[in-house]
């Protein structure tokens, strides 16, 4: 690099840019969790999806799955597996469903043996996640 | 080695090339269930097995940037550590709340390990890469924060050197995001928003300032190089860096439910981010084209030149190429996006953390300078087997995500996600390949540790 460049131009450049695309980061980032109550579904965050939630966490899911696209890729996206599976009642028959020992030779779900209230919880984070608005996200129910 | 407190570096590395065999073993083993979808089931299932591989990974390279820390930071402070005894303690907790951790999640399903943990009480669990049960994280919080102290003491009653701030700001800008892994709540969407938190402003922000700082180092070392030279040029990658990468983090707020103007603001400074990385690649090549001396080390010199390259590749180019929102449209959670945090990983972090341990470990094993030349010709194959496979792993995953994305994603007729997976199995086992390519790179690499021991060190103009 040229010598009329100094070093002190370099650190002063790091510094400054760092603070002013950290604020603008944190302003940016204050507009969207203000915003964010018209898109988030937050309205229909009952009581039965902070259940399901937690389920969806403490069996990490999102270690086969996507959820937004976002989680191993493994099988299918869920944002919009309410979607695909045409409703609650087809999520949860299609989690009750998995044969504790897989289906030979192909990619199989654990058999978590939910209880019915436990599956309703699943079903209404799942019909909650569904419903966030995703920009269109994604392209087609194949997800 | 000038300093004897330096000495703590090498049980650091040692556990970190440990636990990456351990990783690579899993990463094969989710290869395989890939193609084969009831290998191990219902044993061991693939997302076990997954975070065993992405946990051993992030653990053994926070081993590697430690081990790092403690071997450069006397050095630049022209000091000794402030307290290698609390090193010492912290590598022995650190290895041991990480083994349990991993047995934790083999030995116990996982939703038992929430239980056992009581992840009620303050939940974490369950969200990629932060698997780990609160009282780890918290374990986590206690070893970096020690960590900090020791070198944030040496570094200021020492040497100030532009190498030794830019390496504290980078570690304590990791703890600091890594506090964002307690926010757990119950609202998806701003669980996804602050997650990010930790995981982009780690990898596309403050792990930058650690791999720029430790490649500084280890070509002021090497090259023989003005440090005004390289400092000014690393003020100014670091700068570039958290200038478009801090906005950047906007390219993983397109489709979670945030604000659509994320789709301009994310695109813009993301599409900027592989300047920083392009930076490090001209900046590593031109100061070892201008090196004063014949460093003994070439195998260390290869690994700096490779990490400035392949960084440049798999963040880089890889990461432009799924960056702009309309193309993330079709990409996103694809395995375009697996191909690229492979060979991003790889060639940023994995191989800065080779490249110091290459630099270093001869001289905490007691060599002046360097490994005998036979030791160094082993080490440098393995260079070659374990980045030509990252190549191709890299090359797979991407055919397989382009015809993903086509057949899943695009046209009249789109095909359900398994159906897809079954069309484009070749890539998968192809891939496959690639990794057992990768296992006996990484076995050659362990292997120059063990031969040519009782020969003469390597000489500068061999
Ligand atoms: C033998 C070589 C390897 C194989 C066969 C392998 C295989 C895999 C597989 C199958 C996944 C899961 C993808 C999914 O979620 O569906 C994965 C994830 C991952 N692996 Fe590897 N891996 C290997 C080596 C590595 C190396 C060397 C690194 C680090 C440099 C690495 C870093 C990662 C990361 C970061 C993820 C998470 C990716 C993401 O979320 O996009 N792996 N690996
Ligand atoms: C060394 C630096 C980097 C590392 C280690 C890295 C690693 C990763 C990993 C592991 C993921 C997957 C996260 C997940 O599991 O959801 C990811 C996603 C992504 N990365 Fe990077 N990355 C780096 C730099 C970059 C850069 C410089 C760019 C842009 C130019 C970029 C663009 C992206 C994008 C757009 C995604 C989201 C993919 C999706 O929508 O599925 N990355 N990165
Ligand atoms: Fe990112």
């Amino acid at each position: 690099m040229s010598q009329a460049f100094t070093k002190a131009m370099a650190r002063n450049i790091f510094y400054g840019g760092t603070v002013f695309f950290l604020l603008l980061f944190l302003a940016l980032s204050f507009d969207t969790v203000s915003a964010l109550p018209k898109r988030d579904n937050r309205a229909n965050l009952t009581e039965a999806v902070a259940q399901g939630k937690k389920l969806w966490e403490n069996n990490n899911c999102i270690g086969c799955h996507t959820l937004l696209g976002e989680g191993a890729y493994f099988a299918p996206e869920l944002g919009n597996a309410f979607k695909r599976l045409g409703g609650k009642d087809g999520v949860m028959a299609f989690i009750k469903s998995r044969p504790a020992g897989g289906i030979p030779g192909r990619r199989s779900m654990p058999q978590f043996n939910f209880t019915d209230a436990q599956l309703n919880a699943l079903a209404e984070f799942l019909k909650y996640s569904s419903e966030i608005n995703s920009a269109n996200w994604p392209p087609n129910v194949q997800g | 080695m000038q300093y004897s407190s330096q000495a703590v570096a090498k049980p650091y590395f040692i556990a970190a090339i440990g636990l990456f065999v351990g990783q690579i073993l899993f990463g094969l083993i989710l290869g395989l269930q890939y193609v084969l979808g009831d290998f191990l089931f219902p044993e061991i299932p693939f997302n076990v097995a997954r975070m065993v591989h992405t946990n051993l990974l992030i653990v053994w390279l926070l081993f590697g940037f430690m081990g790092a820390a403690y071997y450069l930071v006397p050095e630049e402070s022209e000091r000794e550590l402030e307290s290698p005894g609390l090193a010492i303690a912290m590598f022995w907790i650190f290895l041991v709340a990480g083994a349990l951790t991993i047995l934790g999640y083999l030995l116990v399903p996982y939703a038992g390990l929430a239980q056992l943990t009581g992840n009620d009480l303050l939940p974490t669990m369950g969200r990629e890469f932060l698997e780990q049960p609160t009282i780890t994280k918290l374990g986590i919080v206690v070893v970096a924060l020690s960590f900090l102290y020791n070198i944030g003491m040496t570094v200021l009653k020492g040497r100030k050197t532009v190498v030794s701030l830019v390496l504290l700001i980078g570690l304590t800008g990791l703890a600091v995001f890594f506090l964002f892994s307690f926010y757990n709540p119950d609202n998806l969407v701003l669980d996804k928003f602050f997650w990010w938190w930790v995981v982009h402003l780690w990898v596309e922000g403050v792990w930058e300032l650690i791999l720029g700082s430790i490649l500084a180092f280890v070509l002021i070392k090497t090259t023989g190089v003005d440090r005004e030279v390289i400092e000014k040029w690393l003020y100014i990658i670091i700068a570039m860096t958290l200038i478009t990468g801090i906005i950047g983090t906007g390219h993983h707020y397109y489709w979670i439910g945030t604000p659509e103007y994320w789709q301009w603001w994310g695109s813009v400074f993301s599409a900027m981010e592989p300047i920083p990385f392009f930076m490090m690649t001209v900046f590593a090549f031109n100061m070892v084209n201008k090196r004063r001396r014949e460093h003994p080390n070439k195998a260390a010199v290869l690994w700096a030149l490779g990490t400035a390259t392949m960084a440049f590749l798999g963040a880089g180019v890889w990461g432009f190429l799924h960056t702009l929102a309309p193309v993330n449209y079709y990409t996103h959670g694809s395995q375009i996006t697996a191909a690229h945090g492979h060979m991003a990983f790889y060639g940023a972090y994995v191989m800065i953390v080779l490249t110091m341990i290459s630099y270093a470990m001869p001289m905490l094993r007691g060599r002046t300078a360097a490994n005998s030349n036979k030791s160094q010709v082993l080490e440098m194959w393995s260079f070659w087997l374990m980045t030509i496979a990252i190549v191709f792993i890299t090359l797979f995953l991407t055919a397989a995500g382009i015809l993903q994305v086509f057949l899943q994603r695009m046209g009249e007729n789109p095909l359900p996600f398994m159906v897809v997976q079954e069309k484009v199995a070749l890539f998968y086992w192809l891939r496959e390949i690639a990794g057992l390519v990768f296992l006996i790179g990484l076995l050659t690499y362990v292997a120059s540790f063990f031969v040519g021991n009782d020969e003469p060190e390597a000489k500068t103009a061999g």
